[in-house]
């Protein structure tokens, strides 16, 4: 068991909050660093796939984790970033100029967005953030000057430094450079006064208001941000694929994201990570388990929704924090060795809810 | 002058009239109380001075100021913040957390900085750290800076809200029945605080209460309602003597 001694008050703004956390953290970026070493080109793809899903994953964490906003319809922003990142290398804009242009792009839309749709609130809301999905899905099919329509749109594969993004390694290290970085964006947001309006706003708008929050503003922003993160996932995502169609931006992608950030564990950074593991390995895991099931089971085509949508409900009803919630279990298991207590995350019933305005 | 002024406020609610004509005026450096059985519209008062409800008639004077045109989100940079009746903590955050949201109307960083983290919003975190402490100094806090509310008995969650309201620095403070739920220990101890709230850090206040011997301890001027109406208003001692105030509360 770890006891932290406070002497200054950097302890409780830092980000590591001691030894321990500078070690691990370092040594899992070594490890990520050499990872192009240990595996094979396949699998580095695989990987700099859930780095794109784990930023996405952010943005959406900070809406609907931190901000208490649900959204349907992030595909859009992954869209609209994957087009724009799209639409400018192919008109000669180098890469590292496209990116910044794709954040405030991104930016911009989720707050002109979401200045009107955040009047709606719970059901609402989610149901005005679906249309933003279909909308955007029509408008990739009918802006055909700007995306290619239905016929597509190829991505350019630009080189940066001599090297090209057909070599994995090289888009590998360019996916985790940026999902670094967005973490630590996505930390600082949070331990700075705009990211405790979000979670005020998310536990109680009344009060959050009291303290002079301005809901709509901060509602807007947390859109936007969202927004940026994934767009910028986005841009990633178009490299990915290599070759843009409006479908691949429909309702089934938005709802990945959000079992990814219910699965990872809602309201925690880390549960982003987690949710983009599983959800990118989970087809290959049900791709694996056909093989072994039988046929009138295997080769179903409606499998790997269902498992989907099984997993968010299994999640719900028995760990609403997610992996990262479970994770938190079993570190504090060794922490407390023999004394742990199942009873320690039981959940207290409450009776001091208010009366809501 | 008065710091506070209540001016002719009426609020219905379709035909119901929560406050009908209700004005009173409030002095710098006094503790106000309201009183008043169930229903009689004092947190309905509250909440139209805090800007969550709209009155049909009236205006609210603060320091001069006619405030019953401001957004909500601004009273609080005016100098006025509350508690709530029912607790309106943020559950899944520590009391620090709950505390530095105090401290939101003070920001003066903006988004980039803030995504940058740099030397200025370190800065900030600091001196909003620094006036925290001496809140949580005042009222015995230290054990639970690090605790989420969800894990914290009542009394002291009724606690963290005053403190959070606190660090709003503010010059009027209301609390909506500050010791309702707590021991007869913890509201020995809300009757110093709120004295030492209004001597050492000469903030006025205005309270709702119910607890009839707190309040004739703590309060210097009681105003009783009943129905949206003004039933009396006074010295404690005059409205504990009040014919219609005894009628309201015990019947003939």
């Amino acid at each position: 068991m770890r006891f932290i001694f406070k002497t200054n008050y950097a302890q409780d703004i830092n980000i590591a909050r001691h030894g321990g956390d500078r070690l691990w953290y370092s040594l899992l970026i070594i490890l990520m660093l050499a990872m192009p070493l240990l595996i094979d080109d396949f699998y580095l793809g695989e990987i700099s796939y859930v780095c794109i899903l784990a930023i996405a994953g952010i943005g959406l964490m900070i809406l609907s984790g931190y901000t208490g906003l649900a959204s349907l319809g992030h595909a859009a922003f992954l869209g609209i970033g994957a087009y724009t990142h799209a639409f400018l290398l192919t008109n000669g804009i180098p890469f590292f100029a496209s990116i910044p242009v794709v954040i405030i792009v991104s930016f911009m839309v989720g707050a002109l967005i979401g200045i009107p749709i955040l009047r709606l609130t719970g059901m609402y809301l989610a149901i005005a953030t679906l249309a933003l999905c279909f909308i955007a899905e029509h408008v990739f099919i009918k802006w055909e000057h700007f995306t290619g329509g239905n016929r597509g749109m190829p991505v350019p594969q630009p080189e940066i430094m001599g090297m090209s993004f057909y070599d994995s390694a090289t888009f590998y290290y360019v996916c985790l450079a940026f999902l670094i970085l967005s973490m630590f964006a996505a930390i600082n947001i949070l331990r700075s006064p705009t990211g405790r309006a979000f979670v005020a706003i998310r536990d109680s708008e009344i009060a959050a208001q009291s303290l002079g929050v301005n809901l709509g503003l901060y509602k807007a922003l947390s859109f936007a941000i969202s927004g940026a993160f994934t767009g910028l996932a986005g841009a990633l995502l178009a490299h990915y694929i290599g070759y843009l169609a409006p479908d691949i931006f429909n309702i089934f992608l938005s709802l990945t994201l959000l079992l990814l950030i219910v699965v990872g564990g809602m309201g925690s950074l880390h549960g982003t990570v987690f949710g983009a593991i599983f959800v990118g390995y989970l087809p290959q895991l049900i791709a694996i388990c056909r093989d072994y099931l039988p046929s009138s089971i295997g080769s179903q085509p409606g499998l790997e929704p269902m498992l989907f949508g099984l997993i968010l409900v299994l999640f719900i009803l028995y760990e609403p924090l997610g992996i990262y919630g479970r994770w938190v279990k079993i570190k504090l298991f060794f922490q407390l060795f023999p004394t742990y207590k199942k009873q320690t995350f039981k959940k207290q019933k409450v009776f001091t809810k208010s009366d809501r305005v | 002058m008065s710091l506070f002024e209540v001016k002719n406020i009426t609020v219905s609610f379709g035909g119901v009239k929560a406050l009908n004509d209700v004005s009173f005026t409030v002095d710098k450096g006094e503790i106000f109380t309201i009183i008043g059985p169930n229903g009689a519209g004092k947190s309905t008062l509250f909440n139209v001075i805090s800007r969550i409800y709209e009155p049909s008639n009236g205006e609210i004077f603060f320091n001069g100021e006619n405030i019953s045109k401001i957004k909500p989100h601004n009273i609080s940079s005016l100098g006025i913040a509350r508690t709530f009746q029912n607790l309106e903590l943020f559950e899944n955050a520590t009391v620090l957390q709950n505390m530095l949201l105090g401290r939101h109307i003070y920001k003066k960083t903006n988004i980039l900085s803030e995504i940058l983290f740099t030397n200025k919003t370190r800065q900030q975190e600091r001196e909003h750290r620094l006036k925290i402490e001496e809140v949580i100094d005042f009222l015995d806090l230290q054990h639970y800076r690090d605790t989420l509310i969800n894990g914290l008995p009542y009394g002291v969650r009724k606690n963290v809200e005053l403190a959070r309201a606190l660090c709003t620095a503010p010059k009027l403070l209301l609390l909506d029945e500050p010791s309702s739920g707590l021991t007869n220990e913890e509201t020995n101890d809300l009757g110093f605080w709120i004295k030492d709230i209004q001597s050492l850090l000469g903030i006025t206040i205005i309270m709702i209460e119910h607890d009839m011997s707190f309040v004739n301890k703590v309060s210097d001027r009681i105003l009783a309602l009943n129905y949206g109406e003004i039933l009396a208003s006074g010295l404690p001692s005059e409205i504990k003597e009040n014919a219609d105030v005894k009628q309201a509360y015990m019947g003939e």
